[in-house]
């Protein structure tokens, strides 16, 4: 177990490097010059030449690369913004504030629409397979798995200012969807959440719906099933004991993904809802061709691609004791 | 080896009828193709601490209608005729908690694959004690200790710390070893054994077949083996069942079925089976042709599109209607032709081929 989350974090670092190399380089193949929006409308070469020098854009592109590299670990000095203490991302060229604490003061956000979501989606998305495989065939199984396609044919963009419309603006059941800290008032961040969070379930539950019903029936036709039945389980206990338990497998591989995807930012969600996560983060910084944002944006989103990927394969051996860790 | 006491009391008075007895069982399943006749209008009687083995090809029916005893059928696509009574107990129309508090500890079954038919996600020691806790109310340690006793009853070597592997961890005769050891924890009147040693080795498969054979003369169980081996009902079945398209058309002791086959199918199961002793240019026996679509079975006798004999008969009533089994006691078989005949077919080209 030690040894395979050791290489696995290995591993991971690995990737994250290769991760920040692609994007690095492929920055410069975009034919776009940051240093020309710091120089302004009229700008002599002189000036040019020198915000490069300033930014460091005048040495070759792999000694940038690791002077970047190394500034995660040790910190750097940048000659246009100032210190910049580690882990440091860099100054983001469009807002110049430090990249790091950009994503930090985002990541709250993100974090918390990522991990209501998950919540509405496991209970909803689970719940109603379970219930679908256990009514298999009859009507309760018909409704459930015909509402979960409905629900994934929706568009946030156009059922979240609906429900904003109806709840917010006519009923009042619901203040407007914003950001508060979970910190300072938990019911708060609850309330002003909760349209945010079911709107993206509803896109996402139909797909557990559909994958925990679809291996809960087959999880129901094993061998090892039918012996539970014979030797005399109860129908809740075969269902749940026996047949649950194999089909967690993918229903686990699945919810890593989506998982790392909404933590790596919802922007949809977020420009629907003007919540100002990761995504917003992402976004802009493509407009901007903001070089040292963009990286860390894409350092978090794969960074919680391959640690939920590490925690999904600890979750495998968990579940089924025919997987080893070695 | 500890001994373990049959602590079963034996009901003060016994009904007349046999121990299990299966009365006109028919099994249809409902599928998208149409009804398929899985089984049509099955009887045998099993007495207390005797072997009954049921063959026939894939497809005859013999676990299909052996899963019925236990109500493992799902009911939505399943009908269900007939009776099967367990001593008083009729189980086609038991209900649902009957059938669940009978499972596992009065009648129990053993699957072919071990390594399917166990869970792989639970220690094997957990799933033999969770069926003797949900039958006895046993608390947890005494389930445990009982799931041990049952490992070293069924020669599974170091019970005490096998008991918390997986198992993927057992070799092949190792996991029927301890499916066995799990359908007998709570001493069950009725074993179910279908096919038990399909999935394992000659070696294995002989320790096994001695293995029931043991349990069955040291606790009195009843067994339903169910198997395509001809040989593996030889050495340990009291009375043979042959089923062929869902029904039966043979049924006798061992001795009578083996020694003295009436029915051209037997005929051609007998044929069919090779033997070291026989000489290797006399080619098998087989039965030819493929078994019939249960979904539209042919009429008459369901062999007779395979059968070599029917212009012995006399008539085409082969062709036109079921026979039943005759006599009503004892060797009993489904064919029109006369004893005689089949005593003769059987004493001139069959035997000398066997």
């Amino acid at each position: 177990m030690f040894r395979f989350l050791l290489r696995r974090i290995a591993g991971a670092a690995l990737i994250l490097l290769i991760i920040s190399a692609v994007t690095f380089f492929l920055f410069y193949a975009v034919p776009r010059d940051p240093a020309r929006a710091f120089c302004g409308k009229i700008c002599p070469p002189a000036n040019l030449a020198l915000i490069r020098h300033n930014l460091g854009m005048d040495d070759p592109l792999f000694v940038q690369y690791w002077h970047w590299l190394v500034g995660i670990f040790a910190g750097r000095d940048l000659v246009q913004f100032g210190a910049c203490p580690a882990p440091c991302l860099g100054y983001s060229f469009a807002t110049q504030e430090t990249v790091f604490s950009a994503i930090l003061d985002r990541l709250p956000v993100t974090v918390s629409v990522t991990l209501g979501a998950a919540v509405v989606i496991l209970t909803f998305g689970i719940g109603t397979g379970m219930l679908a495989a256990w009514q298999q065939g009859r009507p309760v199984d018909k409704v459930a798995s015909a509402s979960s396609v409905i629900g994934a044919s929706l568009q946030i963009y156009f059922v979240g200012p609906i429900l904003v419309f109806f709840i917010v603006d006519s009923m009042g059941l619901l203040p407007r969807p914003a950001y508060r800290a979970f910190t300072e008032n938990p019911l708060d961040w609850f309330v002003h959440l909760l349209i945010p969070w079911v709107v993206l379930a509803m896109i996402f539950t139909a797909n557990y719906t559909r994958m925990t019903r679809s291996t809960m029936v087959e999880q129901l036709a094993e061998d090892y099933v039918r012996t539970a039945r014979a030797k005399g389980m109860s129908g809740p206990t075969v269902f749940l004991r026996f047949a649950w338990r194999g089909a967690m497998i993918p229903i686990v591989t699945i919810f890593g993904v989506d998982l790392a995807t909404l933590l790596g930012g919802a922007i949809i969600t977020e420009q629907t809802f003007t919540l100002h996560g990761i995504g917003e983060l992402a976004v802009r910084a493509v407009q901007n061709t903001d070089l040292p944002m963009l990286l860390g944006v894409t350092l978090i989103g794969a960074f919680a691609i391959v640690m939920l990927n590490i925690v999904v394969d600890v979750l495998y051996a968990v579940i089924d004791p025919r997987v080893r860790l070695a | 080896m500890t001994t373990v006491t049959w602590d079963r009391e034996q009901p003060a008075s016994r009904g007349p009828g046999p121990f299990l007895s299966v009365r006109d069982l028919s099994v249809r399943f409902a599928t998208e193709d149409g009804v398929v006749h899985a089984v049509d209008r099955l009887s045998f009687d099993l007495e207390k601490g005797t072997t009954l083995g049921i063959v026939g090809e894939s497809g005859s029916g013999k676990s299909v209608s052996n899963m019925a005893i236990l109500g493992l059928h799902d009911p939505a696509y399943t009908t269900l005729d007939g009776e099967i009574w367990l001593e008083d107990t009729e189980l086609l129309g038991a209900g649902p908690g009957t059938l669940e508090r009978l499972r596992g500890d009065r009648v129990a079954m053993i699957f072919q694959d071990p390594l399917t038919s166990l869970s792989p996600y639970h220690t094997v020691g957990r799933q033999i004690a969770e069926t003797y806790r949900k039958h006895r109310k046993a608390g947890k340690a005494e389930a445990r200790a009982r799931a041990i006793e049952m490992l070293d009853r069924v020669g599974i070597p170091q019970a005490r710390t096998r008991v918390d592997d997986y198992p993927h961890q057992f070799s092949g005769g190792m996991r029927q070893r301890v499916m066995i050891a799990m359908a007998l924890v709570c001493d069950p009147d009725l074993l179910i054994a279908d096919e038990p040693t399909t999935a394992l080795d000659v070696t294995v498969q002989a320790q096994i077949l001695d293995l029931l054979a043991d349990l069955q003369q040291q606790f009195g169980t009843s067994i339903i083996l169910i198997t395509h081996d001809l040989g593996v009902v030889a050495r340990t079945a009291h009375q043979v069942l042959v089923m062929y398209a869902g029904r039966s058309i043979e049924q006798g002791t061992v001795q009578e079925v083996l020694r003295e086959p009436r029915h051209p199918y037997t005929w051609g199961l007998l044929g069919s089976m090779p033997k070291l002793r026989s000489n290797v240019d006399l080619p098998l026996l087989p039965v030819r042709g493929t078994p019939p679509s249960l979904l539209a079975p042919p009429p008459g006798c369901p062999f007779h599109p395979r059968c070599d004999h029917p212009a012995l008969v006399g008539s085409d009533v082969c062709f036109t209607e079921r026979p039943e089994l005759s006599p009503a006691e004892g060797h009993r078989d489904a064919c029109y032709l006369t004893l005689a005949q089949k005593r003769e077919i059987f004493d001139g080209q069959i035997k000398e081929r066997l």
